[in-house]
């Protein structure tokens, strides 16, 4: 036993001195690695995180929204049908939803307008999420003018900054009365923008859909699970820009790595055959190549996966913002929960060390079985 | 020293970095717990059904309450005129032919 480790620790000697040779080469090698390492980590471990959140905040959303159609288009629900609806068997009730976007021509940023179910500000008062507090410097007591759809200029006292912590969700708010709602936005009275059903038994769901939608076919239903799923699709890392981009640094990262893995130099030959001339085993050969490899694939792996989670947990995936922010003016400040997926990382292990590892075994077997005489020539 | 010994050492440095990260992000659950129920009682009182994430267009503000097209507008699939549609692709509607 001691004499296996005692051979592996040797021919570990062996490889780190002979990619020392190299150096320029292998240390920027290991750092273009582990920079590809980094960011596919990043990008694992951040949508993984936006999912879990996505899960997590909005298990409390309604039940099933409805909306209706009018030539495809999502149009004004008649409060009325919340009645017939709530009539249903199995629907606990319908609430009329009003909601809206605003345009701040000022800061050039859209709001979400909402009027909550219950607990409603006063009228002349509303509340708003921390991100345009801190866009439009509006902080608790202050006057927000906002202009309505008639041009009038109305002014809504904030009564209250939404907390910071919950920017995710409520970033973009502002919550006010039904009455400066529909002041606001000129809304016709006995319409809402949707209606949100809750329903007793959630397995009753997709029945009590499609009798909402034989009820009315001008409709369209969407029940919770649907609204998890679309924000499973959004995030799921198949699908990504990030991970396009990515997978184009991948490609060239392979070819670069194949390049230099599988090709072996002249130099490389040479030392074989000078190692084989002097007594060394093809299986040690193999050893040593199996170690040069791994030294580079495996530090690349655990430090890229380390910084991976620093760059997400810890600043906030910072490189991926102006990717995510897009467009938009308001965006939200937002810590992810940590949390690290070990069937993931595992993956990413084995799409990262083994393959490398392979690729540097392999062309060194083929050298490492031909005469070391001609190995040398 | 050997070389092998500082290789084993920064490797062994680097496993037990990995783990303190991995204890991190089961200490930092609870808190995580905390700020998500701010959130999820938010969702609650106003009745939200979306994450504040993208705020340019209503397409990606309210994706799960968009037209059926988008955010892929034009036609299913067609690439999206916004920097961050690029990151949603169209959510697979399971209850077909309502």
């Amino acid at each position: 036993m001691s004499a296996q480790l005692a051979r592996h620790r040797n021919i570990i000697d062996f490889a780190l001195s002979s990619l020392l040779r190299r150096k320029t080469k292998n240390i920027s090698l290991l750092a273009v690695y582990t920079l590809i390492v980094v960011a596919i980590a990043s990008a694992m471990l951040f949508i993984n995180a936006l999912k879990r959140e996505a899960a997590a905040m909005l298990k409390d959303a309604p039940d099933m929204v409805v909306q209706k159609l009018v030539a495809g288009r999502h149009d004004l629900m008649p409060v009325s049908r919340g009645e017939v609806i709530g009539g249903i068997t199995g629907v606990r009730g319908a609430t009329p939803r009003l909601w809206g976007y605003y345009y701040d021509a000022v800061t050039r940023a859209n709001y979400t307008v909402t009027v909550p179910g219950g607990g409603q500000p006063a009228a002349g008062s509303i509340y708003i999420g921390s991100a345009i507090a801190r866009l439009t410097g509006f902080s608790h007591g202050d006057l927000m003018p906002l202009r309505t759809y008639k041009g009038e200029s109305q002014l809504l006292q904030v009564v209250r900054v939404l907390p910071a912590e919950a920017e995710l969700v409520s970033a973009d708010l502002i919550v006010v009365s039904e009455k400066d709602f529909r002041e606001l936005f000129s809304f016709p009275s006995g319409f809402a923008t949707d209606l949100a059903v809750s329903v007793g038994n959630p397995r009753e769901l997709a029945t009590i859909a499609t009798k909402i939608v034989s009820l009315f076919p001008d409709t369209r239903p969407i029940i919770k699970s649907e609204i998890l799923r679309t924000y499973d699709a959004i995030f799921d890392w198949r699908g990504g820009m990030i991970v396009v981009m990515f997978s184009v640094a991948v490609l060239a990262f392979i070819i670069f790595a194949w390049d230099k893995a599988s090709g072996l130099s002249a130099e490389e030959r040479r030392e074989i055959g000078i190692l084989k001339s002097i007594g060394w085993e093809t299986s040690d050969v193999l050893l040593l190549k199996f170690w040069e490899g791994a030294i580079i694939s495996l530090t690349a792996f655990l430090c890229g996966a380390a910084m991976a989670y620093c760059h997400v947990f810890f600043f906030s995936a910072s490189l991926f913002e102006h990717a995510l922010k897009g467009w938009a003016v308001l965006y939200p400040q937002f810590r992810l929960a940590p949390a690290i997926n070990a069937y993931q990382l595992t993956i990413l292990f084995f799409l990262t060390v083994v393959p490398y590892t392979a690729a540097t075994i392999i062309p060194s077997w083929r050298s490492a079985t031909v005469d070391p005489d001609s190995s040398m020539r | 020293m050997r070389k092998s010994t500082i290789f084993l050492l920064v490797t062994a440095l680097n496993l037990v970095l990995l783990l303190l990260l991995a204890v991190h992000a089961r200490m930092g659950e609870q808190a995580a717990v905390a700020s998500c129920t701010v959130s999820a009682g938010l969702v609650k009182e106003f009745q939200l059904t979306d994450l504040c994430l993208f705020t340019e267009a209503r397409y990606t503000r309210h994706p799960s309450m968009a037209d059926f097209h988008a955010p892929f507008q034009d036609h299913p699939g067609a690439l999206d005129h916004f920097p961050s549609g690029s990151l949603v692709s169209p959510p697979c509607f399971s209850r077909e032919g309502l």
